[in-house]
């Protein structure tokens, strides 16, 4: 029977990373002018946010979409882990040659995390600052945004 | 279509509690979640109704009539108690943000007459809210 309602539960965490939009695909000089600041040569960071939703079943036995201590943790094991204190240039193995700008850095956290089992993962949403934001709900998600 | 928001805030306090499950079952899935006295939260409620503005008014609806309906259906029944004693549309059911956001959405969407509801978005805290679409429309 088709629902009547469809319900997401999102949830948001915070990691500080530093990044530097840098791409040996460009001189110096071009470098400079279409990134200005954030291609400084030693890079700067940022306090993300990162809002994740996802969707599923309400079971009725626990009220949830999905237990929030297992979210958490895939979540925690996945993204936070890999990205919190650290260079994503340097640390980051999908950024060695991507450019680390948020768009791709949602791109790639998507990657991580859709293989959730407990729920489907609809979209992230990754605020830079307060206000900068960006949202990725993977190749077939535009309609969704 | 022009999406319009109204936000109320409340305060109420709940616990999760499944009586079929075990003691230990319970604690294991729900956490503190299931200390028996309950706890509460601020929850944060957005309201979002879609419409086209009126060509004489220019609004899709009257915020003071949503703002009265929010109060009827929401703040009257919900402010300041205790979800799963108080509030008889949860009753048997774990009020979790999931629950609680679509008990909203059935207690909001037959009262809305001017535009139609869109969203009922409800935060538990900053970092943990719920949607509640109707099924088939785009997000």
């Amino acid at each position: 029977m088709l629902m009547a309602v469809k319900i997401e539960l999102g949830r948001r965490y915070r990691f500080a990373a530093s990044h530097r939009l840098h791409t040996e695909r460009l001189s110096e000089e071009e470098n400079a002018r279409v990134f200005g600041k954030c291609a400084n040569p030693y890079g700067h960071g940022h306090n993300y946010v990162l809002e994740i939703t996802v969707s599923g079943d309400v079971d009725p036995a626990t009220g949830m979409i999905a237990n929030l201590a297992e979210l958490d943790s895939f979540v925690e094991q996945e993204v936070i882990e890999a990205f919190d204190r650290r260079s994503l240039n340097e640390d980051v193995a999908a950024f060695q040659d991507v450019v680390p700008t948020t768009e791709n850095l949602c791109i790639e956290i998507f990657e991580r995390l859709k293989s959730f089992p407990k729920a489907k993962l609809e979209r992230v949403r990754v605020q830079e600052t307060s206000n900068n934001s960006f949202e990725y709900a993977g190749e077939n998600g535009r309609e969704q945004l | 279509m022009v999406l319009i928001t109204r936000k109320i805030e409340f305060s109420a306090s709940h616990l999760y509690h499944n009586p079929a499950f075990s003691a230990e079952q319970n604690r294991r899935v729900f956490g503190k979640c299931n200390n028996p006295h309950g706890h509460g939260h601020n929850y944060t409620l957005e309201v979002t109704v879609a419409g086209e503005p009126d060509p004489v008014t220019g609004m899709v609806l009257d915020l003071k009539e949503l703002k009265e309906i929010l109060d009827r259906e929401v703040m009257q029944r919900m402010d300041h108690r205790f979800l799963n004693y108080e509030v008889a549309e949860l009753k048997g059911q774990i009020p979790t943000c999931e629950n609680i956001a679509r008990v909203i959405w059935e207690l909001l969407d037959p009262k809305i007459k001017q535009g139609r509801l869109h969203r009922v978005r409800l935060y538990e805290s900053a970092d943990l809210f719920a949607d509640c679409y109707r099924n088939g429309a785009a997000c």
